[in-house]
């Protein structure tokens, strides 16, 4: 195991839910007396430590704070306490196709995707014929986005975050896409990354994937982590939990 | 793994270098303007030149109404005094307006990934700065058809005049796009503000009427005048209309020089402003939007 690519110390956020949204409502809400916001603990004080060349699954149940812990990783969010430390290039594929736009063509939205994703332009014309050849979407490359299947942008997008090669990726939840053969192309594509060395954060809640992909497992539970080990003992936990 | 991967050291996500990380990110920015472009006039047969009809048709319903109806054409070489005025009006108020709204209609990779969010309302700056060239080059055309032979003051405070209106608008760009993450009523009151802003600098009518009506040493006065819009429009006066015919020049306001010093310091000042708001604000910006 090489030094540390991840580092997570005393990490905390909790979120202020508003539930009035204009004058009239919090007045209205002031005068019947009812509170106006609520705070909610997305994430407890949590410290986690991942080398480079791990691969670790995010496990847990709906709003266990798993995507709010992989926001804090990608700096989209800062912490309430505590702070994270990265070492190298970080891609967060936080959802995919964040970043593209419909009335661009797809060639265009590589160029401008991938450069969001931290490419210079020499890296990604250098890069450009492979991301084409993984998504494989033929003829509509100089087509706007916008007339693209669904099955074509998510080729294309995550082709583009793949092949950014970071050395820190974190996955959310975005391997749900394309038909049988693509999942399989990418599931692939990420076990390579992971074999070549590069630190891979995936949050997913299938399972068997996840044990196939990760060999270190985190479950979070209501914003605790409470279980942090092999990835078979990681699912295990979860089901049991059921 | 890479090398450098091992090398690097760790770094707190999330920390951008504000403006400065913008500049490292250029050809990003460059990407991000030409998009903005590209979406503004998608499926339009005129394209671009849409952003150049709007101000022509703006230009004729002043020349019209202000200068043949109210008679404001007593400026000598009018066409060329309005223009270079309203040059600087409709640069401003596009590039403020669009910054403004820029972190919002950019929600979705706020939301996603990790960027320097002051890359959105600098595009929104670079837009507008696309825009303006053209008008630019009919500004100097017609200023050297009324007469005007290019003088190496009148260049020099014609590029400062400009420099002046997109510091100003950089300042307020990015005070506004990040308060209206959480109040999204200023998106409102910046189109309000804008839509009277003409009128508060000599654009339309010369600056002698506003000394005439507020009484050229009252308080009011002064502020008209330290308003830093209107030392840029009237260093774009200075620059193009000034020399164009013999007796413009002595119907320019006293004391322009020290003016426009004390207008770029505020400026500067301004762009730091806006850029400690905005990073302070910033990290609010995932989680409101």
């Amino acid at each position: 195991m090489g030094s540390t690519a991840v580092e997570i110390h005393g990490v905390s956020k909790h979120f202020r839910l508003r539930h009035t949204h204009s004058l009239k409502e919090s007045v209205v809400w002031a005068l019947q007396g009812r509170p106006q916001r609520d705070d909610f603990v997305a994430l407890h004080p949590l410290d986690l430590t991942i080398a480079q060349g791990e691969t670790v699954a995010l496990l847990g149940r709906n709003g266990s704070g798993k995507s709010t812990l992989l926001k804090l990783v990608a700096g989209v969010m800062t912490p309430d306490t505590g702070r994270v430390r990265v070492r190298g290039r970080l891609a967060g594929l936080l959802e995919v196709g964040a970043g593209f736009h419909p009335d661009l063509t797809g060639r265009e939205n590589v160029y401008l995707n991938a450069s969001i994703l931290g490419l210079d332009r020499a890296q990604i014309t250098a890069r450009f014929d492979e991301i084409v050849e993984f998504a494989d979407i033929g003829p509509f490359l100089d087509t706007q986005v916008r007339f693209y299947s669904s099955g074509m942008f998510l080729r294309l997008a995550f082709a583009v975050a793949v092949h950014t090669e970071p050395d820190v990726f974190l996955v959310d939840e975005v391997l749900a896409v394309g038909d049988e053969a693509f999942r399989a192309k990418c599931i692939e594509r990420i076990a390579r990354l992971g074999a070549e060395g590069r630190t891979l954060v995936v949050v997913s809640h299938d399972l068997p994937l996840v044990e196939q992909l990760c060999s270190r497992g985190v479950v979070l539970d209501r914003g605790h982590l409470v279980v942090d080990g092999e990835v078979t003992d990681a699912v295990m936990t979860l089901r049991v939990a059921g | 793994m890479s090398v450098t991967a091992a090398e690097a050291p760790l770094l707190e996500q999330g920390r951008g270098g504000g403006l400065r990380g913008v500049a490292g990110r250029r050809f990003l920015l460059g990407l991000l303007v030409r998009k903005e472009l590209r979406v503004r006039y998608r499926a339009s047969v005129l394209g671009l030149g849409w952003s150049y009809v709007k101000p022509a048709v703006q230009f004729a319903v002043y020349f019209v109404g202000m200068g043949l109806l109210l008679r404001q054409n007593v400026i000598g070489d009018y066409a060329v005094y309005l223009f270079g005025g309203l040059v600087v009006m409709t640069a401003f108020s596009e590039a403020v307006g669009n910054a403004t709204r820029s972190v919002v209609a950019n929600a979705d990779l706020v939301r996603k990934i990790y960027l320097p969010r002051e890359l959105f309302p600098v595009a929104s700056l670079c837009v507008a700065g696309v825009h303006l060239g053209p008008q630019l080059l009919v500004l100097v055309v017609g200023a050297v058809a009324a007469g005007w032979s290019p003088d190496l003051v009148g260049v020099v405070c014609l590029a400062l005049g400009l420099a002046l209106t997109a510091l100003l608008a950089l300042g307020l760009g990015l005070v506004l796009a990040s308060v209206n993450v959480l109040f999204r009523d200023v998106e409102n009151v910046v189109d309000l503000v804008l839509m009277v802003l003409v009128w508060t600098s000599p654009v339309l009518y010369p600056w002698q009427r506003v000394a005439e009506l507020l009484g050229s040493d009252s308080v009011w006065f002064r502020l008209y005048q330290a308003n830093p819009l209107t030392v840029a429009v009237e260093l774009v006066h200075r620059g193009t209309w000034a020399h164009a015919s013999v007796g413009n020049g002595s119907s320019l306001p006293p004391g322009l020089g020290p003016r426009a010093v004390a207008a770029l310091l505020l400026s500067v000042a301004l762009v730091a402003l806006g850029q400690w708001v905005f990073r302070r604000l910033s990290g609010r910006f995932a989680q409101e939007l």
